[in-house]
C-alpha cells in the first residue's frame, strides 16, 4: 500500500540521534513528505498497545506535522482481546499480533526499548540503554502490573498469568496441550478493579470449549476473590449451564493467600491442587506511572483531567487506559484504552496550538466475550463528559448486554478486532 | 448539565482571545472527534475492514435516520440499540456530517 523506506535496525546510535533530532531542529526523517511545515511540537507516547498506538496514530492524522516518538518494550503488539481463542486453540499466536509497520509508514517513530524514567522538571524520558527522548507532551498508556502474592516468584515460571498477552499466553495453551486428560486447570481471579472485567470468564469459557473437546474429563476450576461474576453475569452463567455442565467449578469468594507450588496454592479456608495453575494478581498502574510520580488515587491507579487525559499530579504527562483511576462504570479494556488515546490527541493537538481542547468529549465501550469457540456476548456503554463533577458518565438508558449469545455476535466480535487493531496500529 | 459545556467553551474561546476560525473548527472538530468512538467497529474514518457496515460516504440523512431507528428501536440489533441511546440527536448529526464527506 505504502511504499516505505524501513529503518534500519535499532541501534544505540540510532536511537540517540533519534532522541537529538527531536531535540534539535523540526524537520525529522520518516515524516511524510508532504507536511513541509514546522513541526508544532514532540510528543513521547510510552507504550504501545490500544492506548499509546491510539494516541499515536491519531496525532499523526490529525495533527498533521508532530513528531511522534512511541516507545514499546516489545516488537510487535500481542492483543489482550481475542487472546484467550489462543489458550482455546482456536486461534494461533499469528492471529493476535500485528507488527509497528504502519505507524513507522506514517511517520512515526517506534522504538523498541525499556523506559526506566521519566524526569518531568526537564521532560525527558530515559531509556535502559541511555538514551533521552525530550518532549512537550507525554503519553503514558503503561498498562497494569502486578501486585506480589505470596509464594508466586519461586514458581513463577511454571504458575503464569496470561494476562499480558504474549510468551505467557503460548506457555499456557502448551500447558493446557501436555495437561494429561483428567487434570484440574486452575484460574484465581483478583478483586476487581483489574484489567478486561469479564476477561476471566471469557479464559474459564475458552479452556473448557478445549477440554470438552479434546480432554473430556479434565476440570476448569475458578477461584474468584470477587462475591460473584463481575461481568455479564447472567450470559455467562447460562454459558457454564448450556455447554459447561460437570466441566466448570465456579467458587466465589474464594481469594488466592499463596501459592505453594506450581501446581497448589492455599485459599483463606483449604487447599487446592491443580495440574496447570493460572494464577492473575491484583492489578495496579504499570510501575513507570509510579516513578513517574503520577500514582495518586489509592495508592494505586493515576487521576486524570478527562478532558485532556493530562494527569491531575504532574503537568505535560497525558496517561491512558487500565493505568488511569477511572470515571464510573468506565472498564479497564483495551477498546476504552483506545478511545482514551483519541481525547489525548485530539487535545494534545489543541494544547500544542494554543487553542481550546473540546469540553464535550465523548466514549464508549463494547467489551466481546467468546462463550464458545463461535459465539459471543457483549457488553456495551457510552459514557458523556458531566462538565458538573468532571468525569465521564454513563449515559442513562443507553448501553447494556446482549439478550443471548449468538454466532452473529462471534462475527462482529472479531470484525471489532480487525477494525481496532487497525485503528491503532494502521 | 446541557448548558455548561456551552458556557464552559465561551469562557475558553473569550479566554484565548480565539478568532470566529476556531470556533468554525471546533464544529468541525466535534464531528471528526465524535465520529471517532465509532471506529472501534466500524473502521479508522468509517471504512471497515470487517464484516461490520462501512460509514464512510454514506448520506448523512441516512446514518441519522439508522441512528434514530436503532433508538427507537424500530430497527433491530445486536448492540447499535444500546450505543445509539448514549449520543444526543445534535452529536449523531455531526458524526453523520462527518462520515458522509469520507471517501469509501
Amino acid at each position: 500500500m505504502t511504499k516505505t523506506t524501513h529503518p534500519a535496525p535499532l541501534t544505540r546510535r540510532g536511537l540517540l540521534a533519534a532522541g537529538l533530532a527531536g531535540a534539535g531542529l523540526a524537520g525529522c526523517g520518516g515524516m511524510p513528505a508532504q507536511s513541509s511545515s514546522p513541526s508544532i511540537g514532540r510528543v513521547v507516547v510510552v507504550g504501545a498497545g490500544f492506548g499509546g498506538a491510539t494516541a499515536a496514530r491519531y496525532l499523526k492524522m490529525w495533527g498533521g506535522n508532530v513528531d511522534v516518538t512511541v516507545v514499546d518494550r516489545n516488537a510487535a503488539f500481542v492483543s489482550c482481546p481475542i487472546s484467550n481463542l489462543v489458550l482455546g486453540g482456536h486461534k494461533q499466536m499469528a492471529d493476535i499480533t500485528v507488527g509497528y509497520a504502519g505507524l513507522r509508514n506514517l511517520g512515526i517513530k517506534v522504538v523498541q526499548g525499556e523506559v526506566t524514567a521519566v524526569d518531568a522538571a526537564a521532560r525527558q524520558v530515559r531509556l535502559a540503554d541511555g538514551t533521552r527522548l525530550p518532549y512537550d507532551r507525554l503519553v503514558l498508556s503503561p498498562g497494569v502490573d502486578f501486585d506480589a502474592v505470596p509464594g508466586l516468584a519461586a514458581v513463577e515460571n511454571q504458575v503464569l498469568h496470561a494476562w499480558k498477552a504474549g510468551p505467557q499466553t503460548a506457555a499456557l495453551r502448551r500447558q493446557l496441550e501436555t495437561m494429561a486428560d483428567g487434570g484440574v486447570y486452575a484460574l484465581s481471579i483478583p478483586k476487581a478493579p483489574y484489567r478486561c472485567p469479564p476477561g476471566p470468564y471469557e479464559r474459564m469459557c475458552m479452556v473448557a470449549s478445549y477440554f470438552k473437546q479434546h480432554k473430556p474429563r479434565s476440570k476448569v476450576l475458578v477461584l474468584d476473590a470477587n462475591p460473584e461474576i463481575t461481568s455479564k453475569k447472567g450470559l455467562f452463567e447460562k454459558a457454564v449451564n448450556d455447554h459447561y455442565k460437570g466441566i466448570i467449578e465456579y467458587r466465589p469468594n474464594a481469594e488466592l493467600r499463596e501459592v505453594t507450588g506450581a501446581q497448589s496454592a492455599k485459599l483463606e479456608f483449604d487447599d487446592v491442587r491443580a495440574q496447570v495453575l493460572n494464577v492473575v494478581p491484583p492489578q495496579r498502574a504499570g510501575d513507570i506511572a509510579r516513578q513517574a510520580g503520577l500514582v495518586n488515587v489509592n495508592n494505586r491507579w493515576v487521576g486524570v483531567n478527562w478532558l485532556t487525559m493530562e494527569s491531575t499530579a504532574v503537568p505535560g504527562i497525558h496517561v491512558l487506559g487500565d493505568a488511569t483511576f477511572p470515571g464510573p462504570g468506565m472498564p479497564k479494556s483495551g477498546h476504552m484504552a483506545n478511545q482514551h488515546g483519541k481525547v489525548c490527541a485530539a487535545a494534545i493537538i489543541q494544547l500544542l496550538k494554543g487553542q481550546p481542547v473540546s469540553t464535550a468529549p465523548v466514549v464508549m465501550n463494547t467489551c466481546y466475550s467468546f462463550v464458545t469457540a463461535t459465539d459471543v456476548i457483549h457488553v456495551a456503554s457510552v459514557h458523556q463528559y458531566d462538565a458538573t463533577d468532571k468525569t465521564f458518565k454513563p449515559v442513562p438508558g443507553s448501553g447494556g448486554v446482549s439478550a443471548a449469545a449468538s454466532a452473529a455476535e462471534g462475527r462482529y466480535a472479531l470484525s471489532w478486532a480487525t477494525n481496532i487493531w487497525a485503528d491503532m496500529l494502521g | 448539565l446541557s448548558t455548561n459545556p456551552r458556557t464552559l467553551l465561551a469562557a475558553l474561546l473569550l479566554a484565548s482571545a480565539a478568532p470566529l476560525a476556531h470556533a468554525q473548527d471546533a464544529g468541525a472538530m466535534l464531528g471528526r472527534n465524535l465520529a471517532a468512538t465509532c471506529a472501534n467497529c466500524h473502521g479508522t474514518n468509517g471504512v471497515s475492514k470487517g464484516e461490520v457496515a462501512s460509514l464512510a460516504g454514506l448520506p448523512a440523512d441516512r446514518i441519522v435516520a439508522t441512528m434514530a431507528a436503532f433508538k427507537s428501536g424500530t430497527l433491530p440489533a445486536t448492540v447499535m440499540h444500546q450505543i445509539a441511546k448514549g449520543y444526543t440527536d445534535d452529536q449523531i448529526k455531526a458524526m453523520a456530517a462527518y462520515f458522509a464527506a469520507q471517501k469509501k
